[in-house]
Parts: C-alpha cells; sequence; structure tokens
C-alpha cells in the first residue's frame, strides 16, 4: 500500500491528499457534548451530522447524539429558517435536553443563514436554552471548531454578576475524556476549585449500566457555565482550541487568563500545576510531586533506548506541540511535526521548542497534510511515529512503529480513557513509547543479540 | 391519521389522546381494539416523535401495515441517515485503482477516507482521500480553478484512466461548472474525468446511488458494441466488504459462470470496460443497483437478476436462479452439487451454534431492505426470532416482504432514530441487533448483543462461509463472558 506516493515533493496548489485534519462541525459537536444535557444540533444536510456521530463514535467508541436541520433542495434555496425552528421545536418535544447547541455546516454558511436571528425568532421553552456558533467547514479545520463551540457557549451564557464564586475557569484543548479527567483531578490535588468547559468526562466515557441515558452523568452543566462568568480566573489548554473562549470571557466578564499548552510532558504539566499554585496560593501536594518523581525515575531509567531516537508527529496542533515537549525532554529528536490545521503560531511554537534543545534540522509545518510527511519519510526516515490512525499505511509502508495518540484513533481500544496529560498521562505515553521502539529492537535484532534484561 | 393495509384487511389509527399520543390498532370488525401501545415515551424519557409515527408500524397477521417510507427526514430527527455525497461515494469508490477527488470543504473527504472496507485485489489507490480541501477564498471566487490544479497535479504525477469529481453541499451553491472543468480536462488529457454531483441535501444516499450509477454508466458505455456476443455475468452492488465478493466469484467460476467483474466491488476501469459484454447482470444490493441494472438492460440489452448471497437458503436459491437465468442444465447441475456440498458441510456447524442460538430474538438495523430481509431469513435458519426490523431507504416493496417473513407483532421503522430503536428493542426484548457503527454503541449500553453487517464487519458473511462466521459472530457476541458482569 502507498506505493503510489513518490519520494519527489512537488508543489501542490490544489489537491489535499491524505488530510491531517477534518472540518470545523465535528469539532463544534465534541465540544457540545461536553455539556450536560446538550443536544449538538448540525445545521445543515443531515450527512453531515451522520458523518460527525460517525466520526465520534469510531474513536470513541461511545453513542454520540446529536441532531440535523436535514435540509432539502428548498432549505438551500429559501434558507434554512423553517428547517431550525421545527428542528428546535422537534428537539425539545422528543429527546428534551436542558440546551442545544447549534452549529453552522459550509452549506448554512454558504446560502447565508443568519443564525442568531433565526434563535431570536425561535419560541424557546421556560428554563431551556438555544446557543449556536459558526463553523464554515472552509475555515480551519475541527479544532476551530472545537473553540468556536465552547466560545458559542460562553457568549450566549456567561455572565458576570459581580461576587466571585472563588473558582478557576479550565478550559481543556480537544483532548480525550480520560485527559480532562486527569487535568480535574490535579486541580483538586491542588485544592483548588473549578469549572471545566467542556468537560466530555462521563459523556463520551460512559460506564456500561445495562440501560441507555441519551444524557449521560457527565458534561459542564448551564448554571456552571454561566458562573464562568465569576470565576477569578481561567486556564486554556493549547493556543489553536483554547484563545477564543479565554479570550471572550475576558471581553464579557473580565476574567483575566493564562493560556498553557497542553500538560503533556514534565514542563507543561509543572506550568499547570504553577499556575494553579499561584491562583490557590497552596503548596503543591507530596502525591504530585511523587507522581512527577516516578516520571522522571521512570524516563532516567530508560533513557538509553530513547537517546536520539528520531520521530515523526502528527495531528491537532496542540496535541503534537505537547508531545513534541514530552519526547524531547526524554532525549528523542523530533525531525517531523506535522498538522493539517493552519496557523503560523505552531511553527512558531515548535521552532521555539527546538531551539530549547539545539534541533536544528525539524521540519515543522501546518496546513499540510500526510501525504507529504510520508515523502519527507522517505527521503528522510524516522525511528518512530506518533499520531492518530491515518498514519497506518505510512507506518506500514515504511516500517516504522506507530504509537497512537490523538484524534482521531479509529482502530484501537482504551485511548480514550488513558491520560496523555499530566505527569501520570506522560507515563502512560513512555510506556508506549518504549514498548513500541524496544518491540521493534526484539523483533528485528539478530538470535545472538535477543536480550532477556532491557 | 389512516393508513390502508396493501391488503385492506388492517387498519392502523393514530389518535390523539391528551398529551399523550397513542396507538390504537384497529381490525377490521369494527371498533374492535386487538392492541393499545402508548408509543410516545421511550425509557429513557425520550418523546418518539408524532410526524415520526407512519414510519412504524407493527406487523398483524404477517402482513406488514402501510409505512411510510422514502421520505425526507424530519428537522431536528437523529436521524441515522446519510447524504447523497455518502450514497454516491459508496458505489463508486471501490473502483480501485480511480482518482476520487472530492471538491468542497475538507470534511467530507475526510469523513469517506478508507472507511469501507472494500478489498482490492490489485491497486490500492482508491484508499487515499484526495480533495481540493476548499478555503474561503474559494467559496467568494470559486473553485473552478483549484479544482482545474488539482487535476492537472494528479496528472502530473499519474496518468489515471478515471478521475470522479465529488461535488459536495455548497459546489452547485458557489456556481462552480464542474461539468466544464471535467470536459476540459478531458480534452486536454485524453482520459475520463467524470463528474459525480451530489450535494447532500438533494435527498437522501439513494438519491447518491442513482448519481453514482449514472456516473459508471458514463464510464463503460463508450464500450458497449451492439450485437457483439455476449458471455458472463457482472456482480453490481456487491462491493468486496471483508473480499465477499471474491466468496460469490469463486461459487460461480466453480459452477461455469465466468465473472466479468464486480460494480463496484473489487473493479478496476479495465474490469469494468469489459461489463458491456456480460448476458446477464446479478444484483446483490438492489437499493444501490437496481437503477444501474434498469440503465444497463435498456441500453446494452443486459437483462438482471436480484441476487442474495446472505444464508443458506438465499444464497442457494441465488445460485440455482444464475443457472435458471442462463438456460444451462450444466450449470445448473454444478450449482446444485456445490449447494449440496456446501450445505452439508456447514451443518453440523450451524446445529451446533442453533443450539446456542434457538429462541433468541433479533432486531435489525440496515441500509437497504433487501439486505434486511435476507437477514430475517437467516435469522429463521438459525431458529431466532425477529422482532424489530429497520432500514435507512427500504422501498414499499420490501417493507412488504418483510411484513410476510416475520412473526406477528415485530416492530416495522423506516428511517428510525437512537429513541425509536431503544424503545422497541427493549419492549420486544431483543436479545441482538445487526446495524452499523452508529447503532454499535447503543446496542451495548442497552445490554443487548451486536454484529456488524455494514462497513465495519470483521469476517465475510456472504455465501456458505459467511453462514457460519455469521452465526459465531452472533454466538460470541450473545455468549461473551462480559454479560456476566453487567449491573
Amino acid at each position: 500500500m502507498q506505493s503510489m506516493t513518490p519520494k519527489e515533493v512537488s508543489e501542490r496548489s490544489g489537491l489535499r491528499v491524505n488530510p491531517c485534519k477534518t472540518c470545523q462541525p465535528v469539532g463544534a459537536m465534541y465540544a457540545a457534548l461536553g455539556v450536560h444535557a446538550c443536544m449538538p444540533h448540525s445545521h445543515g444536510s443531515q450527512g453531515c451530522c451522520s458523518y460527525h456521530r460517525t466520526y465520534l463514535t469510531r474513536h470513541f467508541k461511545e453513542p454520540a447524539i446529536a441532531s440535523s436541520s436535514s435540509f432539502t433542495e428548498g432549505a438551500s434555496v429559501f434558507g434554512g429558517g423553517s428547517n431550525l425552528k421545527a428542528s428546535v421545536k422537534n428537539i425539545f418535544d422528543i429527546y428534551n435536553p436542558d440546551i442545544i447547541a447549534v452549529h453552522t455546516t459550509c452549506l448554512s454558511e454558504t446560502i447565508g443563514d443568519d443564525l442568531k436571528s433565526f434563535i431570536q425568532d425561535t419560541p424557546i421553552p421556560d428554563g431551556k436554552y438555544v446557543v449556536h456558533t459558526n463553523t464554515p467547514s472552509y475555515v480551519g479545520s475541527h479544532v476551530t471548531g472545537y473553540a468556536n463551540m465552547i466560545s458559542g457557549f460562553i457568549k450566549y451564557l456567561s455572565v458576570k454578576t459581580g461576587v466571585s464564586n472563588g473558582k478557576v475557569a479550565l478550559i481543556p484543548g480537544f483532548i480525550n475524556p480520560g485527559d480532562m479527567r486527569e487535568i480535574k483531578k490535579i486541580a483538586k490535588l491542588m485544592n483548588v476549585p473549578f469549572t471545566m468547559l467542556p468537560d466530555t468526562s462521563g459523556v463520551m466515557d460512559a460506564p456500561m449500566t445495562g440501560t441507555y441515558n441519551m444524557y449521560p452523568k457527565g458534561g459542564t452543566t448551564i448554571p456552571d457555565i454561566i458562573g464562568l462568568g465569576d470565576c477569578k480566573k481561567s486556564i486554556g489548554f493549547g493556543e489553536f482550541a483554547t484563545t477564543l473562549g479565554l479570550e471572550d470571557l475576558r471581553n464579557k466578564c473580565k476574567v483575566p487568563f493564562v493560556s498553557l499548552p497542553l500538560p503533556i510532558g514534565i514542563a507543561n504539566t509543572d506550568a499547570y500545576v504553577m499556575a494553579l499554585q499561584e491562583i490557590g496560593a497552596s503548596e503543591v501536594p507530596y502525591e504530585l510531586e511523587e507522581e512527577r518523581g516516578q516520571l522522571v525515575d521512570v524516563i532516567l531509567d530508560a533513557h538509553p533506548y530513547f537517546d536520539n531516537k528520531t520521530v515523526a508527529i502528527y495531528g491537532d496542533p496542540d496535541t503534537v506541540l505537547g508531545i513534541a515537549a514530552l519526547v524531547l525532554e526524554m532525549g528523542m529528536h523530533p525531525k517531523y511535526l506535522v498538522t493539517g490545521t493552519p496557523g503560523d503560531a505552531f511553527m512558531t511554537r515548535g521552532k521555539e521548542l527546538m531551539a530549547q534543545y539545539g534541533i536544528e534540522d525539524a521540519v515543522i509545518k501546518s496546513t499540510a497534510d500526510l501525504f507529504e510527511m510520508h515523502q519527507w519519510i522517505k527521503n528522510d526516515k524516522v525511528d518512530l511515529m506518533i499520531g492518530g490512525t491515518h498514519g497506518k499505511t505510512v507506518a506500514r509502508a515504511e516500517d516504522i512503529p506507530l504509537v497512537r495518540a490523538g484524534f482521531p484513533v479509529l482502530d484501537r481500544y482504551v485511548h480514550s480513557y488513558i491520560p496523555i496529560v499530566g505527569y501520570r498521562g506522560a507515563l502512560a505515553l513512555v510506556e508506549k513509547i518504549a514498548n513500541a521502539l524496544m518491540d521493534r529492537q526484539d523483533r528485528d535484532c539478530a538470535d545472538e543479540d535477543l536480550e532477556m534484561v532491557m | 391519521m389512516q393508513h390502508r393495509t396493501p391488503y385492506g384487511l388492517r387498519t392502523v389509527v393514530w389518535v390523539s389522546l391528551g398529551p399523550a399520543r397513542r396507538c390504537i390498532h384497529i381490525d377490521s370488525k369494527e371498533g374492535e381494539v386487538n392492541r393499545m401501545t402508548d408509543l410516545s415515551k421511550t425509557p429513557s424519557g425520550v418523546h418518539l416523535l408524532d410526524e415520526r409515527q407512519s414510519s412504524i408500524v407493527r406487523t398483524q397477521s404477517n402482513t406488514a401495515n402501510e409505512i411510510s417510507c422514502d421520505t425526507n427526514s424530519v428537522s431536528g430527527a437523529v436521524s441515522q441517515r446519510a447524504c447523497v455525497y455518502c450514497g454516491a461515494r459508496v458505489v463508486l469508490n471501490p473502483i480501485t485503482d480511480a482518482f476520487h477527488i472530492v471538491h468542497g470543504p475538507i470534511g467530507c473527504a475526510s469523513y469517506t477516507w478508507d472507511i469501507r472496507g472494500s478489498l482490492s485485489s490489485g491497486d490500492e489507490l482508491y484508499r487515499n482521500s484526495f480533495s481540493t480541501d476548499m478555503k474561503e477564498t474559494d467559496i467568494v471566487f470559486g473553485g473552478e480553478k483549484k479544482l482545474a490544479a488539482a487535476i492537472d497535479e494528479v496528472m502530473a504525477v499519474h496518468a489515471p484512466k478515471v478521475i470522479f469529481i465529488y461535488s459536495t453541499c455548497i459546489v452547485g451553491v458557489i456556481g462552480d461548472d464542474v461539468e466544464a472543468v471535467c470536459q476540459e480536462a478531458e480534452k486536454k488529457y485524453g482520459n475520463r474525468v467524470i463528474s459525480v454531483k451530489a450535494p447532500g441535501f438533494a435527498g437522501h444516499k439513494a438519491i447518491g446511488y442513482k448519481m453514482a450509477c449514472d456516473a459508471i454508466l458514463s464510464l463503460i458505455k463508450p464500450f458497449y458494441v451492439p450485437d457483439a456476443p455476449k458471455k458472463g455475468v457482472n456482480i453490481l452492488g456487491d462491493y468486496n466488504l471483508a473480499g465477499e465478493f471474491w466468496l460469490v466469484k469463486n461459487y460461480l467460476e466453480e459452477i461455469g459462470v465466468r465473472v466479468i467483474t464486480g460494480i463496484s466491488g473489487d473493479s478496476s476501469c479495465q474490469s469494468l470496460s469489459k461489463a458491456p459484454s456480460a448476458e446477464l447482470n446479478l444484483v446483490q444490493c438492489a437499493g444501490s443497483s437496481h437503477y444501474l441494472a434498469n440503465l444497463m438492460e435498456q441500453e446494452m440489452d443486459i437483462p438482471w437478476i436480484k441476487v442474495s448471497f446472505y444464508g443458506v437458503e438465499d444464497t442457494s436459491t441465488s445460485l440455482l436462479r444464475v443457472a435458471q437465468a442462463l438456460k444451462d442444465p450444466e450449470i445448473e447441475a454444478r450449482a446444485m452439487a456445490l449447494i449440496e456440498r456446501e450445505t452439508a458441510r456447514v451443518a453440523p456447524r450451524m446445529a451446533q451454534v442453533r443450539k446456542n442460538l434457538a429462541g433468541k430474538k433479533a432486531a435489525i438495523y440496515v441500509g437497504g431492505g433487501f439486505k434486511a430481509i435476507s437477514l430475517i431469513r437467516q435469522f429463521n435458519e438459525l431458529g431466532m426470532e425477529t422482532v424489530v426490523v429497520g432500514t435507512q431507504t427500504g422501498k414499499k416493496d420490501d417493507y412488504e416482504v418483510i411484513g410476510n417473513l416475520v412473526s406477528e407483532g415485530t416492530v416495522i421503522l423506516d428511517d428510525t432514530n437512537p429513541a425509536e430503536l431503544e424503545h422497541f428493542m427493549q419492549e420486544k426484548g431483543a436479545d441482538i441487533l445487526v446495524g452499523g457503527v452508529k447503532e454499535r454503541p447503543l446496542a451495548y449500553k442497552l445490554g443487548i448483543a451486536f454484529c456488524d453487517h455494514n462497513h465495519e464487519r470483521k469476517h465475510p458473511l456472504a455465501g456458505f462461509d459467511g453462514v457460519i462466521n455469521f452465526a459465531e459472530e452472533i454466538n460470541s457476541s450473545l455468549n461473551s463472558p462480559i454479560w456476566k458482569y453487567l449491573g
């Protein structure tokens, strides 16, 4: 497979081959699933909704609920106002959520549907909410859509009353529910009260109970989203996915913010812990110190296996930068950092990171695709690939071990439960990386070189 | 609301009883109520949609009451249905050496990247994702130039015989003349560049099937030579999921029937170009390919028959029907021998599995009506009862056949949603659901076993081997030790 990939890189202006991103609405849908009793609503053709639900289900192995305006030819000519009105009525009548979170699609954006006025003209039952965000598929990526949906919730709902609730607002990037749990765990250990938006834990990793709840226990509650306006500070994890939400909360409710990288790796997790420490003015508990110490201990134990191993990392910008930080701490050598999401900040941050470790030859590119990365690898191979499922054909073609991390992982299980953030998450990722490299050594070495103790 | 059954025997009446809607089935004897069920609420407290009630019927005396199907989905419903583009892509994607370029923003290309499980014996080109990844500037200034550039970039590196250009939702809205770009490219490069207009909003999946069928006809028609001798068969509507086309092809070749090509399972431009020389078309997935079969009959004089290779009964019947359609007693004799041998081969294992499965209740939710029919027969063969049947795009005829196959009280759903599936699977006490990826986690959450009969099927489920695989899969899911720890 992938024999069609030529080694020679040619300039492409029209063709995207094997993308490293998908469109905004799926990110908006994922963010909306992180709100309790929320029905994500796709304002467009029904195929969009179906594809997004399938995509999320394939990654999380969980039901992903969402409704669609089900556009027809008529709606695409006369606008989708009546579709939205009918949708809102039907959704509250039959699925009875607390809130509907509408996102647009390329179609409804192109025909110029004005969601704000549609929603104003739609009767909404008492105590229920309808919010929206614009997610044109031809701008940004699924990460942009995720950021936009967070912004939609804040813009519609968050209110500053003037009385501080003493909490910190935590805005996670596009990460798994397992990661969100880890971020919350650290805040709890630091004794800092918080609201996390969105919070897909308890929704996209709901336990098996024998009954199906369309709205599982998890998710940020509406009162908590309203209360974000009274938080004393907000922390965003991942510049691409959270800057917008942080800025909205500051602009609307004067909540000051700290923008941190995703807490992947030692330094990035330290930054989170220190930010909490500053807010809570509390000591770092022994439990966290112990976790950190164990992580450093393990990396030290195994470092000969990591030393100067070259890596290609691909996926969402915040995730790729975070993983790059961790592998640099492990003594590895990131050679290619690739994201399909547009944005120069990816290159800027990536270069800053490489400079800290004196690495000059890393190729860092946003708005890139996996075909291009494959061509680079054909010209200059790496020892390891880290990223989502779509890299597996490249890994197979070039016989490179692949560690799955990020989004989407469509061909493995458990990944959405095990964090890669925090000290514990880093430990899990270090184990995966070590196993991949050491399994490869065991597989490839000559009989006489097979070691019992490694 | 009142629905007359095709047989005029039964009437279903939906009446409003205050805030709760109730379904009352009234026998033809005046006024006698024989079933009264509150259909208005699911166990998890979700109300069923009033407009949806004509798409749900319960069978009585083995006749399906008239169902409303083949309509657009209700706005706001959590429909399981896909769109026109999806339908077109499903049918064309397995053409292994074609470039499938999606003209539109990135999503539609991302979501359909190598998800079908269609296998190839040759080229792997179709397993890549190609698109124009339209940006805001393309929306404002038009995407024709970018599309032309994309085609040029493909042609600069490869020389594919065919490129399909799928136009998604916004392409028509912004006024791109894709046909013109395609014609221009054909002139420039002398290959086929076929436009597949597939805006998602133009209907549901079945409309996309038609678009794809038109594209295939446009590809193969130039190879049609009137009055040329005809030999062999094409298999339409098999996409070689988990290698099922190969299985069927082996059977046919064993009984002396030459298989020219799948349309489109494991096909190539080369194999498709020979399709017009077939003496007979076998139509496996009627939903997607019935239209193409008709076109090929009208324009190339190739007759067609419906076949299904799911289950012992349908596989056997289909092989015999092929032999009979070809009017060759030798083929028929060989088919009989194959059926006898294979039936005997699978019988012992079937008998073992049947012991575990007898009396279990099945729910079916699949794309087309014909597959649902085969599955009901297969469950009957396994001694299981089908209690819920739903399809995304079933036709009236399909629902009639289904009504005749299932036992009384079976719930039949058109274009259903998770709330309805949940409600009826629980009400009817289904033990296993056969469906696709979106239904899998729902079934598990309800404590119901699951078998994927869609893109993510784990093994070939067609033919005699498929019968064993299907039974084993049902058996392993129903009897997994993990169920003991539930709740």
